[in-house]
């Protein structure tokens, strides 16, 4: 008993499963052609006009589109679904109906003045390393700004500060700095096997012996007289003026700069070499300004001898 | 005519975007329609205007004015208009004695005319008059093309690209299945063309939704909502073959990339080449099976080869 109730069972959900089959599938002679990235399908099969004509027109129009209709959404249905945010969604593919453009496709713009200078000198891109800021050194460096500020007096400058990455030359000079730091400026100090004498070191002017060459020192005594003599100013007025002006303007902004309040600057070689320098050309130009008049005088006192 | 680099250089970013919006590009945006009226007009033509205005929003403009123009002869004021709008698709309604009920469907490239077909409205049911409840605008449209004759005659095959073009709506990767309700239907039949439009809220839909499977297909019932036309074809204006071909070149980039080394065969199967270097197969690394190995002396060998043979049996 039980097992014929199950066979029946069997059957009537196969028949159902038939049905359902039955209200979907559509029977044409010629396949239909889809292009489902569109959604359109072509209908190319006849259509029976004596059957257009015998029934009213808009029910079998109806009836043909309720056809065409079902089997192209049974194409649609077989393309694979996903769910996005609670709503059951179809992938379409790629339209396959070639249609015309809109516009011409764009043309490659022409490359600028850089590209093409960088073409003929054969310059490629070069990407930059992602330098990262290191927290730590930075850290670091403030501490002893802070304690410098603190304390009034300066940081040591020259790759005695800790960064992340030091460098071969910035540890040579870091060295150099410390051996010269002696009572005797390192005159003392041994150095190790295999190091290398340090480059760039002893005297930065170089001045005659008091007693020798003594062609020579009179041949640049006569050139000096020459120069001296000579009506051409030996001061380029305008490169003179220039560099005052530039002198001027970096004073300028100097002094804003203090008196936008003391940004922790102060500690730093900075403004020093700033003023330094300044010092430096205000003192140059200012002495070769004076130069001819003084000089004729000079020139004067040697003539009466 | 706005250039970019040229007549007028925009000033500000949203200029900017403005015209790089309207510029060529790789992917193109959704193709506008114009709808515009003819120096003389019917009730039928501006009622069957606003439909077609109302099918194809919101990629369409509706001009309210007259343009005394004729498309077929002079086509400049309507390149005109195209460029003002950034359209590329038309539709020009007039009526006179001659040719009633005219409507103009016509597609633009580079803002100069394509294609242009006319036809005439034998038959107009609008929106209005078919009391049924309409699916919301926007939705993107299924299209169904029935008849032989557009397979076979050639200005029927270019009204099919055209009717494709201009009632598509924007080019999506995927579609909510609930919203699959437009379908419009155009049968080409005894030199007529019928197109109507049907709406598709069928339960079998609801159902499927229900048990999420989104496998069960629905069967289909269909609504007639939308304005329904009996056309029949008159003049057409068809671009000359070598300019439909221009028109339809794609730019290489859109090319898709054809991955190397990947081959298919009849059965689907992915196939894939290893390249190798030379082996060296005396040097191969294989299994080793002690038994198998070569020992020293003859007797030794003979012995070898006895328990060899045994211990191939074994193996067996």
């Amino acid at each position: 008993m039980a097992a014929c109730s199950i066979e029946d069972l069997l059957a009537k959900a196969e028949q159902d499963e038939a049905e359902k089959l039955k209200s979907i599938t559509v029977q044409k002679e010629l396949d239909l052609e889809f292009d489902i990235g569109n959604l359109v399908a072509y209908d190319k099969n006849r259509i029976d006009i004596r059957q257009f004509r015998e029934q009213k027109k808009e029910d079998f129009l109806r009836s043909l589109a309720r056809d065409n209709t079902q089997l192209l959404v049974n194409e649609i249905w077989k393309h694979p679904t996903e769910r996005v945010e609670e709503v059951i969604v179809v992938k379409l593919p790629e339209p396959t109906t070639p249609l015309p453009r809109e516009k011409p496709p764009p043309k490659p713009r022409p490359p600028t003045k850089w590209e093409e200078f960088a073409k003929l000198k054969g310059i490629q891109k070069k990407k930059k390393t992602n330098l990262v800021w290191d927290d730590v050194a930075k850290n670091e460096l403030h501490r002893l700004r802070n304690i410098a500020r603190a304390q009034k007096i300066k940081v040591p400058g020259v790759g005695l500060t800790p960064t992340a990455q030091q460098s071969k030359t910035d540890l040579a000079r870091a060295v150099n700095v410390a051996k010269s730091s002696t009572a005797s400026a390192g005159k003392f100090q041994d150095r190790l096997p295999k190091e290398k004498a340090p480059r760039n070191t002893g005297k930065k002017r170089k001045f005659q012996p008091v007693i020798g060459n003594f062609s020579n020192e009179k041949q640049r005594q006569l050139d000096l007289l020459k120069v001296l003599d000579s009506k051409k100013p030996r001061l380029d007025v305008n490169k003179a003026v220039n560099k005052q002006m530039r002198e001027d303007d970096r004073e300028e902004s100097a002094a804003k700069f203090k008196k936008g309040g003391k940004k922790g600057r102060k500690g730093g070689n900075f403004s020093g070499k700033g003023k330094g320098g300044g010092g430096k050309g205000k003192g140059r130009a200012g002495g070769k300004g004076q130069g001819p008049p003084s000089g004729k005088k000079g020139a004067g006192k040697p003539g009466k001898r | 005519m706005k250039q970019k680099e040229g007549v007028i250089k925009p000033k500000t970013k949203r200029a900017k975007r403005f015209l790089d919006n309207r510029a060529p590009k790789l992917t193109e945006n959704v193709k506008n329609a114009m709808i515009m009226k003819g120096g003389n007009t019917s009730m039928t033509v501006t009622q069957a205007l606003k439909d077609i205005y109302a099918l194809k929003k919101p990629s369409a403009v509706l001009y309210k004015k007259k343009n005394i123009t004729r498309p077929f002869e002079d086509s400049s004021s309507l390149e005109f208009f195209s460029k003002k709008t950034d359209s590329s698709l038309f539709l020009f309604g007039s009526h006179n004695k001659k040719r009633p009920n005219n409507l103009i469907f016509g597609r633009l490239f580079d803002f100069h005319v394509l294609d242009m077909i006319e036809l005439g409205i034998e038959k107009y049911n609008s929106l209005s008059a078919i009391k049924n409840s309409k699916c919301p605008e926007g939705t993107k449209p299924m299209l169904v093309f029935a008849g032989e004759a557009f397979d076979h005659d050639d200005d029927h095959k270019r009204l099919k690209s055209l009717l494709t073009d201009f009632f598509r709506g924007p080019v999506v990767p995927s579609v909510r299945l609930a919203g699959l309700e437009h379908v419009l239907h155009f049968t080409a039949l005894e030199g007529k063309i019928y197109m109507r439009s049907y709406s598709q809220n069928s339960l079998g839909f609801s159902r499927s939704l229900l048990k999420k499977s989104g496998c069960r297909t629905p069967r289909i019932e269909l609504e007639e909502i939308g304005p329904s036309f009996d056309f029949v074809l008159r003049r057409t204006h068809l671009a000359s073959d070598d300019l439909y071909k221009t028109a339809h070149r794609q730019p290489k980039a859109l090319k898709p990339k054809k991955k190397k080394n990947i081959s298919h065969d009849t059965f689907g199967t992915k196939f894939g080449r290893l390249h190798m270097q030379k082996q060296d197969l005396a040097k191969l690394q294989t299994r080793k099976m002690k038994g198998l190995r070569k020992r020293r002396g003859p007797a030794a060998a003979a012995e070898g080869e006895t328990s060899s043979k045994t211990a191939k049996v074994e193996v067996e």
